[in-house]
Parts: structure tokens; sequence; C-alpha cells
């Protein structure tokens, strides 16, 4: 193995698979038509090209692979088979990009590779270079796929969507008929009140939540009393007691008083599973601010509550910030109690509305606009705020 | 000879008033946190020796359907009718009064009903589960046919003593010997248990490949990370759903490609077939959590001294050396807390295998069973047995886990 010409076809065949199952996946997910790749042919090609590129033979250069592979796959006997019924463009384009891509990043991942005996380094960073190749085509794909079917799903129509569920082409000819369901989902379905319901509902989770938490974050992370390490160690624990457990005496209790059915009931719940985690990672933050400055306020003569309105909590601000972001997150997303407790359609959140979409009688489009709605704001919050976004994930540690 | 000082013994005035202060702050949360979490975790064990069904909730009551018959007749009566409303709860200390308008007197006042002050007082003593009873009151009326309406708008008013099975003293351990005695619920552990330990672990191998992949500064370093958050900060609903549509049988794409590409003759039911679902189940949980451990483990990488790793490079360590004998065991403490947590929390999850499969197909878990026998079975007593199992295996984890996470630093 450690013989560069060995290495290197290895790696160009395993690559090639990676690749032209990339592009045929993708151009079949653009398109909808016929795109696989071929196992046999793939490693053939990989070989080939592996082989020449690092033996350096004759006058092979990146741009002759490109060339090559392209025309090898147009003529039907390259490492992506295309199907008869593809149209001119699809067909050279999607040619073209398998071998450019295969040949830009292959070059790269041989690299230093020559053909006679490797050191374990020239080796090893080959392999790395390969796995670190696939490791962003694969996290990608895992990623992107689910929430372009998402999307796309929604934009089309029950007809289309039988007849090929592998057509995700945009139909612009539709116009503002694409956004079809998202009006039905508004006009009908009543979807602008479920999206205010659940604003409402996690704004004041996130207010409730902080108000009672910070006070106690405090009290753990600065005061001493008597238990302090217990109580900090029963948060902990706290919050490792499943919701299914809790959820069937409150959703009994709630019967019997009247609160099932009711928003007031689900504010009363909501914070509460979300305290101990907040107040586990704000007495974090605040152990890490320094305590010297709260003396000095202290010393001249501040109360504790005025130290803790006017120095403490200024200090903490990008904390509070990270705090409610992920507090808001759970709010919004929480499933279980909406769905336990929540059975008047008027009443319902979001996600408990887009729960009830998951029914025979409606379309799936509907149900896929639904989770586009569910999903955009609380992204849009993600990506604008990423920075106390991943902050307040990584110190909220790893809830549900 | 000077006197040494001798430190005030006990605490002092200002250390009371801070302790004082400190459970002021706390109270709040305290008492919050304990009404809706302690109390439930009380009840969940009461309940759980209580045969005690989906039923039961809505108290069973008496109804009272009150009519005036024959008013154009020479006997025109009011007619009383007494129904149980529960098939199995008895009532007992059952009484209803009704009041009559002016101008309306009953004729004679049957047995076991009193008249005064306007108000026919009947009482019933004992009624058995789903019994009914007639009464008949005679009226004196100058015209009972315009009395109809006063007479049946006033409506009677009933009392009655239920047994609250919710309240009383009857025990039981017929939910647990339910529970145990079906050979499921071996199954249903099981499941739970391969869901778990294969769910941590791949969630946990994953993270931490992707936190190798980002763990070099490069443009577009950041838009990848955020990318590689979606799964696990996209509401579960949706994530969940997704799949479900992605992976249809009918209509899926997953299926369209497998076959177009030659993988498959016909459509797999990724989601609705043993072992397949199960599989599938784990692959969404690996999925949707890899982001958390990825961020943990990609925060601790960016804190490992570099000097390190310059270090072995002198010494001419490969790529692979320097992860195994230097990454590694700088990675464990925080790989095995994640381990720790993960698994707790994945023995939990309840929300995923719910949307995706609804517990069919062998994926039933402990938490899924807990919402089958309550809400699909009806009986909320097995229910919460299946809690109280799930409760008694997390104090045990939880043992471990703090018997473990005071050897580990950061949690």
């Amino acid at each position: 193995m450690w013989r560069g010409y060995l290495t290197a076809p290895v790696l160009g065949a395993l690559w090639m698979l990676v690749v032209a199952t990339t592009v045929a996946v993708g151009f079949s997910f653009a398109t909808g038509e016929a795109f696989r790749p071929s196992v046999g042919l793939c490693l053939l090609w990989g070989v080939v090209v592996g082989l020449s590129a690092v033996m350096r033979l004759g006058s092979v250069s990146m741009l002759g692979a490109v060339i090559g592979l392209a025309g090898v796959t147009l003529a039907g006997v390259g490492p992506m088979v295309i199907g008869a019924d593809v149209g001119g463009l699809a067909e050279w384009l999607s040619a073209l990009v398998l071998g450019a891509s295969f040949a830009v990043s292959f070059w790269g991942i041989v690299a230093g590779l020559k053909p006679g005996v490797l050191t374990r380094h020239e080796f090893e960073e080959a392999v790395i270079r390969f796995l670190t190749g696939f490791g962003y085509i694969f996290f990608t794909a895992i990623v992107v796929i689910p929430f372009y079917v998402m999307v796309m799903t929604s934009l089309k129509n029950q007809q289309a969507l039988l007849q090929n569920p592998l057509d995700f082409s945009i139909e612009l000819s539709r116009g503002w008929d694409l956004l079809r369901s998202y009006v039905e989902l508004f006009g009908q379905y009543d979807f602008g009140r479920y999206l205010w319901t659940s604003f409402y509902i996690s704004c004041l989770t996130v207010f409730i939540t902080l108000l009672f938490s910070v006070p106690g974050a405090y009290a753990v992370a600065r005061l001493r009393f008597v238990g302090r390490a217990a109580f900090s160690r029963s948060i902990l624990l706290i919050y490792m007691v499943p919701m299914i457990v809790l959820a069937l005496p409150i959703y009994i209790a709630f019967s019997q008083m009247g609160l099932r059915n009711t928003v007031f009931g689900i504010v009363l719940i909501y914070p509460v599973t979300t305290i101990p985690v907040a107040l586990y990672m704000l007495q974090g933050y605040f152990r890490g601010l320094p305590a010297e400055v709260e003396e000095a306020g202290l010393m001249d003569g501040l109360s504790r509550l005025a130290v803790i309105w006017k120095i403490t909590l200024p200090l903490a601000l990008p904390a509070l910030a990270s705090v409610s972001l992920y507090v808001f997150m759970i709010a919004w997303n929480e499933f279980l109690l909406a769905f336990m407790l929540l059975d008047d359609p008027s009443k319902f959140t979001l996600t408990r509305a887009v729960t009830s979409l998951n029914s025979s009688e409606v379309p799936r489009q509907h149900l896929m606009a639904g989770a586009v709605i569910a999903t955009v704001p609380i992204m849009v919050l993600f990506l604008g705020l990423e920075k106390f976004m991943t902050k307040g994930l990584t110190a909220g540690s790893v809830k549900g | 000879m000077t006197e040494t000082p001798i430190p005030p013994k006990g605490r002092g005035p200002l250390a009371r008033r801070e302790a004082r202060l400190a459970w002021g702050l706390l109270a709040p949360t305290i008492i919050s946190v304990s009404l809706v979490v302690i109390l439930p975790l009380l009840a969940i064990f009461w309940i759980s020796f209580k045969p005690i069904g989906l039923a039961d909730l809505r108290p069973p009551s008496l109804s009272v359907n009150e009519q005036l018959r024959d008013a154009d007749e020479a006997e025109p009566y009011i007619r009383y009718r007494v129904r149980n409303t529960s098939q199995d709860i008895a009532l007992s200390s059952a009484r209803f009064s009704d009041s009559f308008p002016e101008g309306v007197e009953p004729g004679a006042v049957p047995e076991g009903c009193t008249y005064a002050a306007r108000t026919l007082t009947c009482d019933l003593g004992e009624v058995e589960a789903g019994g009914r009873s007639e009464i008949r009151v005679p009226i004196l009326a100058d015209d009972p046919e315009a009395m109809e309406d006063p007479l049946e708008d006033s409506e009677p008013e009933v009392v009655v003593k239920a047994p609250n099975i919710l309240t009383n003293f009857e025990f039981s351990l017929e939910n647990f010997a339910r529970v145990f005695d079906g050979g499921e619920f071996w199954s249903v552990l099981w499941v739970t248990l391969v869901y778990t330990v294969f769910g941590t672990i791949g969630a946990l191998v994953m993270g931490l490949f992707a936190a190798m992949l980002l763990n070099k500064s490069f443009r577009g370093q950041g838009i990848l990370r955020g990318l590689y958050l979606f799964p696990y900060v996209a509401p579960v609903i949706a994530v969940a759903f997704t799949w479900v549509t992605l992976f249809d049988p009918f209509s899926g794409s997953a299926n369209a490609l497998l076959i177009q590409m030659g993988v498959t003759e016909e459509a797999i039911n990724f989601f609705g077939q043993r072992p397949l679902a199960l599989i599938m189940v784990i692959i969404f949980e690996i999925w949707r959590y890899f982001p958390l451990s990825f961020l943990f483990i990609l925060a601790r990488m960016q804190s490992i001294d570099t000097d390190m790793y310059e270090a072995a490079d002198m010494d001419g360590a490969s790529p692979f050396q320097k992860f195994w004998y230097l990454s590694l065991p700088q990675l464990l403490g925080i790989l095995s807390v994640l381990f720790l947590l993960r698994f707790i929390w994945t023995f939990n999850k309840f929300d995923d295998i719910f949307l995706l499969t609804g517990g069919n197909a062998g994926t039933r878990t402990l938490t899924v069973n807990v919402y089958e026998q309550a809400f699909a079975i009806s009986n909320i007593g097995a229910g919460a047995a299946v809690a109280v199992v799930i409760f008694g295996c997390l104090i045990a984890f939880s043992v471990v886990f703090f018997k473990w996470i005071s050897r580990e630093e950061g949690l």
C-alpha cells in the first residue's frame, strides 16, 4: 500500500465512487431525470486516472482528465450512467461537472504522491485528504438533502409528487401558484394565529425563565449558604428527569383543574422545564465574572440586589442573550406537552398545528410547508445570532 | 505574652444574612420546580399503584332529565329520569332537588322525596353503576300546558358522592404485574437499550469526525459549522416529518432514487418493517444529535495546546499517530461526559420515535410505551408503572453519572 502506484489507484477508485454518486444524486434531485453511478466503471476509471496521475503517464494533466472523463461519460461508458431520455443540456452539464469536480479534487488528494515508496507521512496525509473530502461531501449531503426536500416538496403539487418523487425542479411557469401551500396554510388553516401563539408563548417562557433563574443562578454562583453544592447537583439531576415521566401527572392534574387546553397552562409549564437549564448555564457565566467589581459596588454602599441589577446583569448581557435564545428555541420546538395538553385548534402552538397536518386527508406539500414555517423563524434567529446560539448550546449542555 | 486572636465561632450575622438572601433568591425557583417536577414525580408513584383508566379522569355523575308529561290530559305529571353516567362506578348519597315555579304544586310527594319552600328534594341513596330509575310527580296546576317551559327551564341540582379513584386508598400491584408479565416488556427494554447504545455511540463518532473536519480555520468554516447544526436546531416535528416524507414507500424520494440507481427492485418500507425501522430510527437519532457532540468536541479541540503538536512534529509523528496518541487522550474527558449525558437523554427520548414510527415495527421504547399504555390503551395506571420503571433506570444512571462526573472536569 505504501507505494504511490498502489495508493493512488485505490484512492482514485474510491474517490470516483464518491464523486460519481454525489453528482448523480445531485443531478437526480435537481432535474428528476435518471442519473446513476456505475460501480464497475467507477472503479475502472478511478484506477486509470489514479495511476496515470501519479505515474505522470504521457501528457496526462488535470485538464486532460476533465475532458477525458466527460467524454467517456457522454459516450455512455463513464463512471456515471445517464438515462436515455435525459436532454442535451443536462447531459452535457452533468458530464462536465463530473469530470471537473473529480479531476480538481483528486489532483488535490494525490498532490505530493510519487510512484515509488511513500513515507508513512505522505501515505497518511493522502488518506486524510481523501477522508476530509469525503467528510465534507457526506456531512453536507446528509444535512442539506432533508432540508432541500422539505422546501421543495412544499412547492410541488400532489400530482407532480406522486408522478416523480425525484423531480424537485421548480416549475417557474406556475409563478405565484408555487406558494399555494403557504397561501392555503395561512388562509384556510389559520397558521398566522399559530405562528403568533408560538411566538408569544416562547417570549413569555423566556421572560419568566430569566425572572426566576437570574436570581437563583446568582445565589448559587456567588452567595455562600449551607447546601449550595447539593443544590447545584440537584439542578443537574432535575434537568435529566424525562418529560414523559412528568407528562402523565401533569396531564391528570391539568385535566382536573381545567388547565388543559389553555395557553395559560402551557405558559405555566414551559418555564419550569427550562428554568433548571437556564439556572445551570447562568451560574456558570456568573462564576466567570470577576467578583472584585461586585465587591467594589458593595463597598460603595449598594445593596446586593442593586449590585445584581446595576453591575452583574449588564456584564452578563451576552450570557443572557445566549440563554434567552436557547430557551426560546426549546419553547418554540416543544412538542410533547403541546401535543398532550392542547386539543382545541384555536389554542394550538405551531408544532401542535403542524402535527395535526399529518393525516391522510391533508396533502404532503401542506405538511412540508407547515414544517418550513416552523423551521424558518428559528433558523433566521439562529443564523443571525449564531455566535450567541453556539455559546448557548455548548453551555446549555446536552439537553434533549 | 500577647493573646492570639481567636476567630469567631459559628456564622456571623453577615454570613447569616447572605444565606437568607440566597434562599430568598432561590425560593421562587425551588417552589415552582418542586410543584412541577417533585410533585408529579411523587404523583407518578401514587398513580402507578392504582387501577386507573383514562375514563376515570372524568368523574362519574348523575344525569337527571326532567320532562312534563300528559300536560293536556287529566293527570299531568313530571317525570324525572335518573341515570348513573358511569358504567362501572356506583354513586352513593345521590340526591337531587328541583324548584317549582309559581302556580305549580306537586299533587303527591313520592316516597323518598320531600317538598318544602317550593323545592322538591329526592333522596336516591345508592345508584348502582349504569343504573337508571324514574320518578313521577303528579302536579296540580291551573294551566299545565303553559307551565311546561318554566318547569323544564329550572335545572335540577344534583348532589352525589362518587369515589375518586385518584384520592382514595385503593392500591394494587396489578399495573406492575401487567407491565412485567407480558413478554412484550423485555422486548421493549431490549429495543430501548439497542436504540440508546447505538444512538449515543453513533452520534459521538459522527460528532468526532465532523469536529475534526472543522478543526482548522478556512474560509466558510463558520458557514459550515452553522449548517451542520441545522438538524439539532430545527423543530423535531419539521425534521421528523421530512424524514417520513423522504422515506415514504409510495411517494418518497429516497425510494425513487434507490430504484433508479438499481440498488433495489421495489420500494422499501423504511419505517414500516422490522428490523429496518429500528435501524432508521437510530440513524435519525445519530443525524439529529451529532451536531451537539460535534460542537462540544470542537470546543475542546480548540482549547488543546498546539505546542504539543509541534513537538510531536519534530519527533516525526505521523498524522494518525498524532490523533491516536495526542488528541484522543485529550478528548477522552469530554467524550465520556458526552457519552453519559447523551446516554441518559437518548434513553429518555420520546418525540423522535413517536413521530417517526409511533412505536410500530419493533421500535417501541420505554418512553413510547408510557404513551401507548396511557393513551392508546387508555390505562393510565399501566403507563405510570412504565414511567416508574424509567425513573428507576434514571436513578441508576445518575449514580453512575455522578460517580464519573466528579472525576471529570467541566460539568
